[in-house]
């Protein structure tokens, strides 16, 4: 067997053993300590008598009395808030076009942690990092603190005169007034505006996205008559076809699409089926990572690779084929096969902006019966509403001086949008520029007033994220400065004097109350929404809808924009899972958080495939690497370029959402801006630019802040273990690695030799099953964890020494078939690796490693199995970090609280942002050993809900941070000891004398031959791939 | 030479024995004599100590006013006496008294010019002879002490300690009077020999030079090491006492007395501690609870107009102010108590860790919170498991034999207080 290994490699330097990585690979600690050199340092004895006779003074003082401290009660106690006991409230988090349903945690009337909200028929209680993260930018210190005119503070009634005047006089002469955002989820704020518009009839509200899906609404209407975005159904698709598409991180709704297809990933010996996934594309998504098959195209080839599967599978239909250039692509004709053979069960889906693209993608969807199955087009989905062709003309408009005033609402073009620079060029001809950012951002410092917006969570709002569903808003605090709700505003400035929670709930009485029976009563009903977060109408079924493009006209279209066999280089845009369009930018945890596949913190940079790179001398170790030029158009972009696997030769990913110039101190002068780059192609925003691009080496070298190699394993092998759908079938131990140790008496399982003598719990038995076939990677668990547990941000510096403090984190395994030590044949599988991805926090084992080392027992093992970490019994030796065979205990190098060497740790160093800290848990000093507790806060608590209602717990008491955040459900976590917890029937535990016995096949521990026995089981990879027949 | 170095060395062994004598000696109580100890006479003082004293003193603890115990070793009787009687006449004119008063925070001692000095001499019995070993609820507090307010509360009760050192000076005397012999044995029948020169005649026949012995180097070292352990026990007393304030009794912006609302009137102290059955934290009432009730009541006895105190409440409300109390029991950060855990689950009475609080005027700080007393506490409490489902599994577990501490169930885990 050993011959068929697979060989898994976290990146390029480890797979080819280079000697930079080697030297580190074996240390925790990647670095010597700094020690000074006695002489050179200059340190005497004179210095110890005065550091000494410091001490002695500031013990002494510290032994005077203690300073007094207050205890501030309320005035007047409002009835459900009570000190130290966390309210939670159902809101919607609302970013642009990004939407999920929301329960607020706050503690003492501050929100403290965001959780997905389960009633949610859309998000279905998942999160992903940027909604984890959301909350701390409600504490930013750049928020603005009250409104402005010409730059200078002003109050509301000055600013409210002004612009009034200015739009009345503006309107008198029939001015064009122009209202700017991205799109606007909430109709109340959409009726807001409408009353705007009607008082002055010149205006006119212009939607864009950063990153646009407009081409797909053109191609929807061309095709059905319906200028939408439909709604997708993953979870009933047993084929997914992607191009391009990162629905699993960035696209159109990704927590609904996660939750839809973690389902389909599920497998288990009573449903042994799953979603088999192919993806086409250039850059290495998170998606095309979780795809069962992937190929890298060039986006010059998208639009015919697209058109060609609609030719093979029109064959089969017996349609007329479209006549463009013939191009197979691997797995291309795979992937046909499987669509036709699973009609009303296939989903093809693609990212192109391309209307001509889209209608051939709605070609294919009608051609194998998705219509009434997996997409509901009469249930449209409202994520994206940007007009790119209405965008463009304002920002030329507003160039040739034809726009009289215009009102930037939280949208930010000069920033966002291809042609910003253009735009803020134009922004001093505008009479009237009002914007409602909440920071004095690159569009906000060019306008004449700012009136700021409530952050979401301190606003009252609604959303209308799909047909049928709305979701409501309500504040979790109150307003922390002198901030007002920009629906409010345009109402002001309509001269309606309504607030905008009287006209949110007119709103509602007027138009969602009437749409239900269930209460006649419109505050029972009202209280209900509130309470829920989310209300339901009856949603539209699908149905089927016959498809009325025009397939030829989109065959000469994709003939003469896309080439079968292009030479030039090519650059994809593309948002990444943490930044996204870089709204959040100055949130210091997405910022540091690694990004998925690259693992890469702190920066945005060229992606480059290994052949090209190779062929251009780029070599990249341990994150140094080459910094190249690329010229577009005549913008020019220096920055790092990142060797990735995967990567389509010939093109070149570069992340949008970087280079802010005004977004704060976190975000300001991190990586390069993309958006000028965006070309706009048939007026619709076209995110690959396939020619024009030139690309020139530099001299200068780079180290990118990736966490892709810190804490590798040694080349220990089980450490992934994995398998295919079909073996699976035949054994459901399939992939299963049975590690044996030989002994005097033979050999012996790893568990029945050990020196240790167990643990014996006798009430709880905590642990986690993580299942990595559902796992996809997101990283919304990293975030919550840091929200939750108070885990310090270090900063790209410290990245690069590899002091990263996340307590949970998410291994990206590469791996291929070819034989190990067939270098070719391995450098060739490095081109398009297969991905796994490991969640790995602290595996809380029986037979801890680290608890035996520690000196000052500060690691010890509590009788629920949890490995305890106890911060002021830590004297930092670091001897249980070097005896973790998982390297999940992370050292506090330097104080990260109160500290200016760390000022972008926004969470713990000023007091604005300290108000996000959760009070449970200590924040940590310097020099002290931390990792994962299990949320042993949320245990605490959970347990003491049982007693104090006198009942036994029950599954469900409580949650960790990473399982109640995962959008996919990979990560449970339970009670061993309770028979009905999930956890337990997922691992099928039976008691077998004395011991526990796990009996699900597929469940393993990660290093099982060490026998250190964790409380945590990983569950394996199986890939839905066809067993290939080798010799 | 050798016998003038054996006879140095008897000479400073039975100097040794000399000055333990006199520590021995110097230990025992002075007054010892004149305090009755018969049952009757404590049992008297018991009652008389628990109606007048109890409110403010402790026998083995401070409190409002110092531990009693041992108060006639540390002062003559007359000065008890008239202290007892009318402290402050006291106060004005004695130093000592003077100093006491100021140590204590300036806190008056109330007059007991009722108490006949017959009855003195039963309170002070009971003070000196009284609950050896401390009553239940004291030995909550001594015991956990660990030694670093208080010195020397061993278990071995005190009559056996008694017994050993009489015992012991008994020995020393026999060892000395023999060393003696020894002494002026040897001496004689050194004179006896013939073959002796000037210099070792002097020497045998030397006296005792005290300035000899003062300059000696055992005694030096002697001194110097009872010097330096004296030094070093007072310093780490000091250092384990750092950040603990027991008896920590501020004065709070508002002049609340928890004896008048929680003592005399009986308010039940949840109705002001919300918190304490619901969540980590008991709550300090805010202003609208203190105003359900003062909102009629704004005088003392029914008086005219505002008291000065109850105003403050008013001008708190009017002003849109909260008061700021100050923090009495700061525990700190790193540990996570739980009120509604002991309160509510547990069953712990408030005054188990916070003392009679119902008869404080003035709120102290009861209990040390160190993590010893916690820990302690968890060591020796059963766990209350009755019509609590949630133990249902555990009490099955544990069997009959035994009752369940807070400790068998994981109680003195470090993850239960701290992460």
């Amino acid at each position: 067997m050993k011959e068929n290994q697979k060989i898994y490699w976290k990146g390029v330097e480890q797979l080819t053993n280079d000697p930079e990585f080697v030297k580190h690979a074996d240390k925790e600690f990647p670095e010597a300590l700094p020690l000074e050199n006695e002489e050179a340092s200059g340190s005497s004895r004179r210095d110890f008598l005065k550091l000494m006779g410091f001490g002695v003074a500031a013990a002494s003082l510290a032994a005077c009395e203690t300073p007094i401290k207050n205890a501030i009660p309320y005035l007047n106690k409002p009835v459900d808030i009570n000190p130290s006991i966390p309210n939670y409230y159902a809101s919607t988090y609302i970013n642009g076009g990004d939407y999920a349903s929301i329960v607020v945690k706050t503690r003492e009337g501050r929100p403290i942690k965001i959780d997905g909200n389960k009633l949610s028929p859309i998000t279905q209680g998942g999160t992903n990092a940027q909604v984890e993260a959301s909350v701390l930018s409600l504490y930013d210190k750049e928020r603005l603190t009250n409104p402005y005119i010409g730059g200078k503070g002003a109050s509301w009634e000055e600013l409210d005169k002004q612009v009034i005047a200015k739009l009345k006089s503006i309107a008198l002469t029939g001015g064009a007034i122009r209202i700017v955002s991205n799109t606007v989820l909430s109709p109340t704020t959409k009726e807001a505006i409408k009353n705007f518009t009607s008082k002055y009839p010149n205006a006119v509200h212009v939607a864009y996205d950063p990153t646009s899906s407009n081409g797909m609404v053109q191609a929807n209407d061309w095709a059905f008559g319906k200028a939408v975005i439909p709604s997708y159904h993953f979870d009933n698709a047993k084929v997914i076809v992607g191009f391009g598409a990162d629905f699993l991180g960035t696209w159109i709704s990704p927590i609904e699409f996660t939750k839809q297809y973690g389902k389909t990933r599920k497998i288990s010996k009573e449903k042994p089926e799953m979603s088999r996934h192919f993806q086409f594309e250039s850059n290495f998504s998170l998606t095309g990572a979780n795809a069962d098959y992937r190929t890298p195209i060039k986006p010059s080839q998208e639009g015919l690779v697209i058109a060609n599967l609609y030719n093979l599978l029109a064959a089969k239909a017996g349609a007329a084929t479209m006549s463009v250039a013939k191009l197979d692509v691997p797995f291309l004709t795979k992937a046909a096969n499987e669509l036709w053979a699973n009609p009303g069960a296939g989903l093809v889906v693609a990212s192109s902006n391309d209307p001509y693209v889209q209608v051939v993608v709605n070609a294919i969807n009608s051609l194998i019966g998705s219509y009434s199955k997996t997409i509901n087009l009469s249930a449209p989905v409202n994520f994206r509403q940007g007009n790119d062709a209405a965008m463009t003309q304002f920002i030329a408009d507003a160039k040739a001086g034809r726009v009289a005033a215009a009102i930037f609402f939280n949208a930010n073009p000069v920033y966002n949008h291809a042609n910003g620079a253009d735009l803020a060029d134009a922004i001093s001809k505008i009479g009237l520029t009002v914007s409602t950012s909440d920071r004095m951002d690159e569009t906000t410092s060019l306008v004449q007033f700012v009136a700021p917006d409530h952050h979401f969570l301190e606003s009252w709002n609604d959303a209308n994220p799909k047909e049928g569903h709305y979701s409501l808003a309500q504040p979790t605090i109150t307003p922390l400065f002198d901030t007002r709700h920009a629906g409010e505003s345009f109402l002001t400035w309509a001269e309606d004097s309504s607030s905008y929670y009287d006209f949110l709930r007119a709103n509602w009485k007027a138009n969602y109350f009437t749409k239900q029976s269930e209460t006649g009563d419109f505050n029972m009903f009202w209280d209900k929404a509130l309470f829920d977060g989310v209300f339901t109408t009856a949603t539209p079924a699908a149905e089927s809808v016959s498809f009325g493009g025009n397939l030829p006209v989109c065959a000469s279209q994709i003939g003469k924009t896309y080439k079968a066999d292009s030479k030039d280089v090519e650059i994809v845009l593309y948002e990444k899972i943490g930044l996204g369009n870089g709204s959040q930018a100055n949130n210091p945890w997405l910022q540091e958080m690694s990004d998925p596949i690259t693992k890469a913190t702190w920066d945005n940079y060229f992606t480059v495939s290994q052949k090209w790179a190779n062929e251009n001398g780029i070599k990249m170790v341990e994150g140094e690497t080459t910094v190249i030029k690329v010229t577009v158009n005549g913008k020019t972009l220096e920055g790092p370029a990142l060797v990735q696997p995967g990567q389509a030769y010939g093109t070149i990913g570069l992340a949008v959402g970087y280079g802010r110039t005004k977004a704060g101190k976190v975000a300001n002068g991190v990586g390069m801006n993309a958006f000028p780059l965006v070309a706009v192609a048939n007026g619709f925003a076209n995110y690959s630019i396939t020619s024009g691009v030139n690309v020139e080496l530099t001299s200068t070298k780079y180290r990118i802040a990736q966490t892709q190699t810190h804490q590798t394993y040694m080349g220990r092998t089980n450490v992934v273990q994995e398998s295919v759908l079909a073996k699976y079938k035949e054994d459901a131990s399939a992939g299963r690695e049975h590690p044996e140790i030989y002994t005097s008496e033979g050999f012996k399982k790893p568990s029945k030799i050990s020196l240790w003598k167990g643990h014996q719990y006798s009430q709880h038995h905590w642990g986690l099953a993580i299942d990595m076939n559902s796992c996809v990677g997101c990283g919304a668990c990293t975030i919550a964890c840091q929200v939750e547990n108070n885990v310090a941000v270090v900063g790209r510096d410290e990245v690069l020494n590899r002091r990263e403090m996340a307590w949970i984190r998410i291994d990206r395994y590469y791996s291929s078939d070819a034989p190990a030590g067939d270098l070719t044949a391995m450098e060739v599988a490095a081109e398009n690796p297969e991905v796994t991805f490991q969640p790995m926090m602290c595996q809380h084992c029986n037979n801890a490693p680290c608890e035996t080392v520690c000196p000052v027992a500060a690691t010890t093992h509590s009788s629920e199995g949890l490995n305890q970490m106890t911060y002021n019994r830590c004297i930092g030796t670091r001897y249980c970090a070097n005896n973790c065979p998982y390297k999940v205990r992370r050292f506090n190098w330097f104080k990260y609280h109160d500290n200016k060497q760390f000022d972008t740790n926004l969470s713990m160093n000023n007091d604005l942002g300290k108000m996000v800290l959760n009070p449970d848990v200590t924040v940590r000093a310097r020099g002290v050993m931390e990792k994962c507790t299990m949320c042993v806060q949320r245990i605490q608590a959970g347990k003491l809900t049982a007693k104090r209602e006198a009942r036994p717990m029950k599954d469900g008491d409580v949650d960790v941070a990473c399982a109640t955040a995962c959008p996919s459900d990979a990560i449970v976590f339970g009670d061993m000891n309770d028979p009905n917890s999930r956890i337990t029937k997922m691992l099928q535990l039976k008691e077998e004398g004395e011991e526990k016995v796990v009996n699900e096949e597929r469940a393993y521990h990660v290093l099982e031959e060490i026998n250190v026995a964790p409380n945590v089981w990983y569950f394996t990879k199986i890939r839905n791939k066809d067993v290939e027949n080798k010799a | 030479m050798s016998i003038k170095r054996s006879l140095t060395k008897v000479h400073v062994i039975a100097g040794f024995f000399v000055a333990m004598l006199a520590l021995v000696a110097f230990s025992s109580p002075v007054q010892a004599q004149d305090i009755p100890s018969d049952e009757a006479s404590i049992a008297a003082g018991k009652s008389l100590f628990g109606a007048n004293c109890a409110q403010c003193h402790k026998l083995d603890q401070k409190y409002t006013g110092p531990a009693l115990r041992g108060v006639t070793g540390r002062r003559e009787l007359p000065w008890i006496k008239s202290f007892i009687k009318n402290s402050s006449k006291l106060i004005a004119t004695d130093a000592d008294a003077k100093a006491l008063f100021q140590e204590y925070g300036g806190t008056v001692m109330p007059p007991h010019e009722f108490l006949a000095d017959e009855e003195i001499m039963q309170l002070l019995a009971y003070i000196e002879n009284g609950d050896k070993g401390g009553d239940k609820a004291d030995a909550d507090g001594a015991a956990t002490d660990g030694g670093a307010a208080q010195s020397g509360d061993s278990s071995m009760p005190s009559e056996y300690l008694t017994v050993i050192l009489v015992v012991l000076v008994v020995v020393l005397l026999l060892i000395l009077i023999v060393l003696g012999l020894i002494i002026s044995v040897l001496t004689k029948f050194l004179n006896d020999k013939k073959d002796l020169d000037e210099d070792e005649k002097e020497y045998i026949n030397q006296k005792t030079d005290l300035k000899k012995v003062f300059k000696s180097e055992g005694f030096i070292l002697i001194v110097t090491a009872i010097v330096v352990a004296l030094i070093a026990k007072t310093a780490i007393d000091g250092l384990y006492s750092i950040g603990i304030q027991q008896g920590y009794a501020p004065a709070q912006p508002i002049a609340f007395s928890h004896q008048l609302h929680a003592g005399q009137y009986g308010i039940d102290c949840q109705y002001c501690h919300t918190g304490v059955e619901i969540g980590k934290s008991a709550n300090i009432p805010s202003a609208n609870i203190c105003m359900n009730c003062h909102q009629h009541i704004k005088n003392v006895g029914g008086a005219e107009g505002f008291s000065p105190e109850i105003k403050k409440i008013y001008d708190a409300v009017e002003n849109n102010e909260p008061i700021e109390w100050v923090r009495i029991h700061n525990l700190p950060d790193l540990a996570y108590f739980n009120h509604s855990q002991h309160v509510k689950v547990g069953g712990v009475e408030c005054q188990t860790c916070h003392g009679q609080i119902q008869e404080m005027e003035v709120v102290a700080q009861h209990s040390p919170l160190t993590m010893g007393w916690c820990i302690d506490c968890h060591r020796t409490t059963d766990v209350n498991t009755a019509g609590n489902a949630y133990y249902d599994n555990l009490v099955k577990l544990h069997g009959d034999g035994n009752a369940m501490k807070v400790a068998d169930i994981g109680g003195l885990e470090c993850a239960k207080c701290h992460y």
